[in-house]
C-alpha cells in the first residue's frame, strides 16, 4: 500500500461502517454489529496494555464488568441516567486500573500475568458473591439504555450501532494518539526491552501504569454501553473467559497494531454468530485459533498484512522483551 | 474439637490433590519457564478418563488409573513437542497466550465428549472407617497414602536417578545442562509428561470424591499458581508445603469464617503476597 491509500483506508472503513446499518437485512444483524463495535473498544483496550506495552494482563473482564455494574446499579437502585452513568463507569474503571496497576506492575513478566489473573478472578467473585449489591446470580434487569440528547434518539437498534460506531472512532483516534505521544514512545521501548528502556531514563513504571489506566477505562466505557444496551447484566459479564474472548480478538487482528483488534472482532464475533448452529464446537476451533496464531503467525492479520507494506508506525510482535 | 479434626483431615485430603497439581505445574515452570495455564485441564482430562473408564469400559479402578495415567502422559510430550518447544525461544508472552489457548481448546473438548453435567463415579473403597474418633471414608485414607507415596518417589527420582538429575541441572540452568551434554529437549519432554502425569493421578485419585465436570479445573490451576506463587516458582518442596498449607487454610477458614468465600482464599493470599513481594515469596529456585 501506498501511503496515500494508507491515509485513505481508514475513511474508506468508516464509509462502510455508516452505511452498514442501513444495509444489513434485520434488526437482529443491527444487534450484532453494535455488540462488536462494542466488543472491539474493549478489544482495543486490551490491546493498549498488551500490544502497546507488550504485558499480558488478564484482569480485563474485571475492568468490563465495572464499567458495566456501575451503570447499572447507579441507572437501577439510584436513578441515575445513562449519560451520567457512563461517565462515572469509565472514571471508576479508571480508578480501579490506576490502582491495581499500581501494585500489578511491580510484578513482571509471568507474574504480572498470574497477579492479573487472580485479580480479574477476585473482581468477578465479589460481583457474583457480593448479592445485596449486585444481586449475585440474577443480575441486575431493566437497566434503561441512553436516553435522547437534544433531538438525537437512541431507541432504535440503528441510533444504536451509531453511538457504538462514535465511541469505538473515539477509541481509536484516542489510543492513536496515546501511541504516538511520548508515553506510547516509551511503552514501544518497553514492549523492545524493559530493562533497556529503564536504563535511557524513560519512566517505564509510570508509562505501563498510564496503559494499565487507559486499558481499564476503555474496558469499563465497553462494559458501561453493553450494560445500556442490552438492559441485563449477570455476573458471566466479567467472567475470566470474557479476557480470553477478547485476547483472542486482539491475537487474530493483530496484537500491537491499531485496527488489527477491531477486524479481530468482527471476524472472531462474527464467526462465532454464523457459527451459532456450530455452538459447542466453537470453543475447540478458538482454542486451536488461538495455538495455530501464536505459532505461525503471532502478529495477527495485520503482521500479515505489514510484511507487504511499509508503514510510518510500524510496531513489532508481542514482547520481544526479554 | 472434633470438628477441627475433621477439617485438618480434609484439608490434609484436598492438600494432598493440590500439591499433587501444584507439584506439576511447578516442574514445567522450574524446567520450562512457561505458566502452563491448562495443567488444571489436564488434571479434569484424567479425572475424566479414569470415569469414562471405570463406568463404561468397567476397568478396575486402579486400571483405569494407570491407563489415564499412560494417557496423560503422552499428551503431555505431545503438547511439548508440538507447541511449547517451538515457542521456546519466541517471546513469553508467546507460550502464555499458546496455554491458554490449550486450556479453551481441551474444556471444549471435554464438553462435547462428555456434555455439560456433573458426572460422579463409585469408588470401590466405599467403606467408612474410624480413626481415633473420626469417621473416614476409605477411599479418602488412600488418597492421603497414594499421593504421599507418589510424592515420596517423585522427590527420590529427582534427587536420585540420573534423569531426575538432568531434570534439576535443566531447571537451574537450561544452558549450563545443555553444556555438560544434557539434551534439554528430552528433559523438557519428560518433564512435561511427568507433570501431565502427577495432574491425571490427582484427577482419577479426586473424582470419586467430588464431581467431575469440564470447567473442573480452572479452579484449580488457579489455586495451584497460588500455590507455587507461595513456595516459589519452580521450587518442588515448596510446591508440596504449599498444597498441603492452601488447603488447611481453606478448610479452616471456609469452616471458622466464611463459607462463601472459600474460594476466594487462594486469590486473596496470592494478591497479597505479589503485593508485598512482586516477584514471590522465594526466588526462582530448582
Amino acid at each position: 500500500m501506498t501511503p496515500r491509500v494508507t491515509r485513505a483506508a481508514p475513511l474508506a472503513a468508516l464509509a462502510v461502517a455508516l452505511a452498514l446499518p442501513l444495509v444489513v437485512p434485520n434488526e437482529y444483524y443491527v444487534q450484532i454489529l453494535t455488540q462488536g463495535y462494542v466488543f472491539a473498544i474493549s478489544a482495543c483496550g486490551l490491546n493498549v496494555i498488551l500490544g502497546f506495552a507488550g504485558q499480558l494482563s488478564l484482569a480485563h473482564a474485571g475492568f468490563f464488568g465495572i464499567g458495566a455494574y456501575t451503570v447499572a446499579l447507579l441507572a437501577t437502585k439510584v436513578g441515575i441516567a445513562f449519560w451520567a452513568g457512563l461517565p462515572a463507569g469509565i472514571a471508576l474503571s479508571a480508578v480501579f486500573g490506576f490502582a491495581i496497576g499500581s501494585i500489578c506492575l511491580r510484578s513482571k513478566g509471568h507474574y504480572f500475568a498470574i497477579f492479573t489473573l487472580a485479580v480479574g478472578l477476585i473482581i468477578h467473585l465479589v460481583i457474583q458473591k457480593w448479592e445485596s449489591l449486585t444481586h449475585g446470580h440474577i443480575g441486575v434487569i431493566g437497566i434503561p439504555g441512553p436516553g435522547a440528547i437534544g433531538p438525537l434518539t437512541f431507541d432504535s437498534g440503528i441510533a444504536r450501532s451509531y453511538l457504538a460506531l462514535a465511541a469505538l472512532v473515539l477509541t481509536l483516534v484516542a489510543t492513536s494518539r496515546l501511541l504516538r505521544s511520548p508515553v506510547g514512545r516509551t511503552l514501544m521501548a518497553v514492549r523492545e526491552s524493559e530493562p533497556l528502556a529503564a536504563a535511557v531514563g524513560l519512566d517505564v513504571m509510570a508509562a505501563k501504569r498510564m496503559a494499565f489506566t487507559v486499558s481499564a477505562a476503555l474496558a469499563g466505557l465497553a462494559g458501561g454501553l453493553y450494560a445500556g444496551f442490552i438492559g441485563f447484566l449477570g455476573p458471566e459479564a466479567s467472567n475470566v473467559e470474557v479476557t480470553f474472548n477478547t485476547l483472542l480478538y486482539v491475537m487474530v487482528g493483530g496484537i500491537g497494531s491499531l485496527s488489527g483488534p477491531v477486524a479481530g472482532t468482527f471476524i472472531v464475533y462474527g464467526l462465532s454468530q454464523v457459527l451459532q448452529v456450530l455452538q459447542e464446537y466453537q470453543m475447540v476451533i478458538f482454542g486451536l485459533a488461538l495455538v495455530l496464531l501464536i505459532l505461525f503467525m503471532p502478529s495477527g492479520l495485520a503482521g500479515a498484512f505489514r510484511r507487504s507494506s511499509p508503514q510510518a508506525l510500524k510496531p513489532s510482535s508481542p514482547g520481544r522483551g526479554k | 474439637m472434633e470438628l477441627f479434626a475433621q477439617q485438618v483431615l480434609n484439608g490434609l485430603v484436598t492438600g494432598s490433590v493440590y500439591s499433587l497439581v501444584a507439584l506439576g505445574l511447578t516442574l514445567i515452570y522450574g524446567t520450562m519457564q512457561v505458566p502452563n495455564f491448562a495443567h488444571g485441564h489436564l488434571y479434569m482430562l484424567g479425572a475424566y478418563l479414569s470415569y469414562t473408564l471405570v463406568t463404561t469400559a468397567g476397568l478396575h479402578y486402579w486400571a483405569a488409573m494407570a491407563v489415564a495415567v499412560v494417557a496423560l502422559a503422552v499428551v503431555g510430550a505431545a503438547l511439548e513437542r508440538l507447541i511449547f518447544r517451538p515457542l521456546r525461544h519466541a517471546p513469553h508472552l508467546n507460550s502464555m497466550i499458546a496455554a491458554l489457548g490449550v486450556m479453551l481448546f481441551l474444556e471444549a473438548v471435554a464438553q462435547i465428549i462428555w456434555g455439560e453435567e456433573f458426572r460422579h463415579m463409585d469408588s470401590p473403597y466405599a467403606g467408612v472407617v474410624s480413626v481415633a474418633g473420626l469417621l473416614v471414608t476409605e477411599h479418602r485414607l488412600i488418597l492421603l497414602g497414594a499421593a504421599a507415596l507418589l510424592m515420596v518417589g517423585l522427590l527420590l527420582f529427582l534427587t536420585r536417578t540420573l534423569a531426575g538429575s538432568a531434570i534439576r541441572a535443566t531447571a537451574q540452568n537450561a544452558e549450563g545442562a545443555l553444556l555438560v551434554g544434557i539434551d534439554t529437549n528430552r528433559v523438557a519432554m519428560t518433564t512435561f509428561a511427568i507433570s501431565a502425569a502427577l495432574a491425571a493421578v490427582a484427577g482419577s485419585l479426586v473424582a470419586p470424591i467430588s464431581l467431575v465436570y469440564p470447567s473442573m479445573g480452572s479452579l484449580v490451576t488457579l489455586k495451584a499458581f497460588a500455590i507455587v506463587v507461595l513456595g516459589g516458582m519452580g521450587s518442588v518442596p515448596g510446591a508440596l508445603a504449599g498444597g498441603y498449607l492452601l488447603a488447611l487454610a481453606e478448610s479452616l477458614g471456609g469452616t471458622y469464617i466464611s463459607a462463601t468465600y472459600q474460594d476466594l482464599v487462594a486469590f486473596v493470599v496470592l494478591a497479597l503476597v505479589f503485593t508485598f513481594k512482586p516477584s514471590g515469596l522465594f526466588k526462582e529456585a530448582a
